[in-house]
């Protein structure tokens, strides 16, 4: 069974992170797999050992902090990974434009599935992976919390708010977006770290997948004219003091408010 | 045509909120200038529907009959297409729901739309399009223009705009001309499964002790359980804990668990993401500790300590032992 895992490697502001001219100074990102792509690549791991042969090959789009997310995902048990090289300078990177870079790299690929997480822990636009199943012509459930697979059928729970579970068959060829709670990623042994070195890793640009500067600004669907911090508002009235006097401050709001 | 178009949201027969949340954006918008506003409700029984669409300042309700008893991505994408080619509006709203997680953002590439979700602000000016949503987790405020697009599908974040009220307007419902085809349904329904009821309703506490990510062991969650006893709360949690499964499905706050709006809703080491905040928001007093003084939930809070929760619950059981 051939499984594509989309993954991205998320950024996370650290506690002093500034904005400064509409940016985040890029000394205040921590990077790390999102960890919706480390469930979608866990599902593709279990669904190509419970067929018992198969590839899963992760994609990524992104600049440095790609090559440390791919080597976790080959590390993890990806037999090979497709780094899209494409730092985002021009701001031009949205989920539409990146959905087109991943299905330039996954379209030869032919897979019988295309595994995303739901959204990622930065973005959040939770559109990606639906994107991504328009561009490739694939039949596509979004937000599932169970997957199992027989013969080219699939059978899915699609979490829906509230808790309530759907479940939807359909057929291989397919895409479907991945909601944390679907398992547990497993952690990359020390002999998965030594091997992933040596699997294959291909580097692309996005030239040599038909997207010039210009072809990749037309393919972002939005454009970032601002960023700043949000305003507190009215935000929290804040409690101060050492620990004990914070406690004694919340029992006394709690009794007031709960009542006895 | 030209104008906003509102695509309306209903489950197992029932229109959801969202779809009069999103009427009243599109009616704001309207406002400042973009024209008419239509609603488009697509369901295998779409007129028992529409008249409750008809919202004041609402000009058409169009309706599109599924062959599907349910709501399937595949088939609502191309029918929500074949509308938009159809009425040709501006703008098209639609809510940040699972619902639209499987749909949208096709529709806007097989369009060629503008494409912003999660919104939480929209203006309409110079004849464009302007919205707002969080970035990196909430943490700060990302303002997005559409150049070069003739329209724009804008989904918008569920609770941001009061709903408006029900069929109280003028507006003409008609068919929007839109044939679907059964053979575009690509996933079988099998059914659904409630969420399970678990041993405990958090939904009917008057106060609730939730803990989130903050608690990093397990081992911890023991004694939040007798902590919140101590205090007189119910234990609730948002999503990673139960993820985890450290706590049933029961405890979970949130967009896919429990929505609760208890006297008082204390939050250890909850950062305040915004699935979590759909789910206790209204509750009437919020009190937060985290470790970190920029975290989402401070501004939801009505109180607020930067402060360790472990260093705190201990506190606090100290504090409720005495009285």
């Amino acid at each position: 069974m051939k499984i594509a895992v989309a993954v991205k490697s998320a950024a996370a502001l650290d506690d002093e992170a500034r904005v400064r001219d509409g940016a985040v100074d890029a000394d205040s990102l921590e990077w790390g797999v999102n960890e919706w792509d480390l469930c979608a690549l866990e599902a593709a791991l279990e669904l190509r050992d419970a067929a018992g042969d198969g590839e899963v090959i992760a994609v990524s789009v992104g600049g440095e902090e790609v090559g440390e997310g791919l080597l976790t995902c080959l590390a993890m048990g990806a037999d090979r990974a497709i780094h899209i090289e494409a730092d985002d300078e021009q701001g031009v990177l949205d989920a539409i434009s990146v959905a087109r870079l991943l299905a330039r790299a996954i379209e030869p690929e032919t897979p019988d599935l295309v595994l995303c997480g739901v959204q990622s822990s930065d973005g959040a636009t939770a559109a990606t992976g639906t994107a991504l199943a328009a561009v490739l012509g694939l039949a596509r459930v979004a937000v599932v919390r169970t997957i199992e697979h027989a013969d080219g059928v699939l059978t899915v729970g699609r979490e829906l708010e509230g808790g309530l579970v759907e479940r939807l068959r359909l057929r291989t060829p397919a895409l479907l977006t991945v909601q944390t709670g679907i398992n547990e990623p497993r952690y990359a042994t020390l002999r998965g770290i030594r091997q992933a070195k040596d699997k294959p890793r291909a580097t692309v640009s996005p030239d040599a997948l038909g997207f010039d500067e210009d072809t990749l600004a037309a393919a972002a669907a939005s454009r970032r004219v601002d960023l700043a911090h949000a305003p507190k508002g009215d935000g929290a009235e804040m409690i101060g003091g050492d620990v004990s006097e914070v406690a004694a401050q919340i029992a006394a709001i709690v009794k007031t408010k709960v009542g006895s | 045509m030209s104008g906003v178009l509102v695509i309306a949201e209903a489950r197992r027969g029932e229109l959801r909120d969202i779809s009069f949340e999103l009427i009243a954006a599109a009616t704001a918008l309207a406002e400042q200038g973009l024209g008419e506003v239509r609603v488009c409700v697509i369901d295998s029984d779409p007129e028992r529907l529409a008249e409750r669409l008809n919202a004041p300042g609402v000009a058409e309700v169009l309706t599109v009959t599924s062959p599907n008893e349910h709501f399937e991505a595949n088939l609502h994408g191309g029918a929500v297409a074949a509308v938009i080619a159809a009425v040709e509006p501006d703008v098209v709203l639609a809510g940040h729901t699972i619902d639209s997680m499987g749909f949208a953002a096709a529709v806007a590439v097989e369009r060629d739309l503008g494409f912003a979700s999660d919104v939480t602000a929209l203006t309409w000016r110079d004849g464009a399009l302007q919205v707002q949503r969080g970035a990196y987790a909430d943490r700060l405020l990302a303002t997005l223009e559409f150049p070069g697009r003739r329209a724009v599908l804008a989904l918008v974040r569920p609770g941001t705009f009061a709903p408006a009220p029900a069929d109280d307007g003028g507006a003409t419902v008609r068919d929007a001309g839109v044939t679907l085809d059964a053979s575009a349904v690509a996933a079988e329904h099998l059914g659904f499964e409630e969420a399970e009821a678990g041993d405990v309703d958090i939904t009917k506490s008057d106060f609730l002790l939730a803990i989130g990510r903050g608690v990093e062991e397990q081992s911890d969650v023991e004694r939040m359980l007798e902590l919140a006893d101590s205090i007189g709360a119910t234990l609730a949690s948002s999503r990673p804990l139960v993820d985890a499964g450290w706590l049933p499905p029961a405890r979970q706050v949130g967009q896919s668990g429990r929505t609760v709006a208890p006297k008082v809703y204390l939050a250890l080491g909850i950062s305040g993401a915004v699935q979590h905040v759909m789910g206790m928001q209204n509750a009437d007093t919020i009190i937060a500790v985290n470790t970190d003084p920029e975290a989402p939930i401070f501004a939801v809070a009505d109180y607020g300590a930067v402060a360790d929760l472990h260093d705190v619950s201990e506190a606090l059981a100290a504090q409720f032992e005495q009285s």
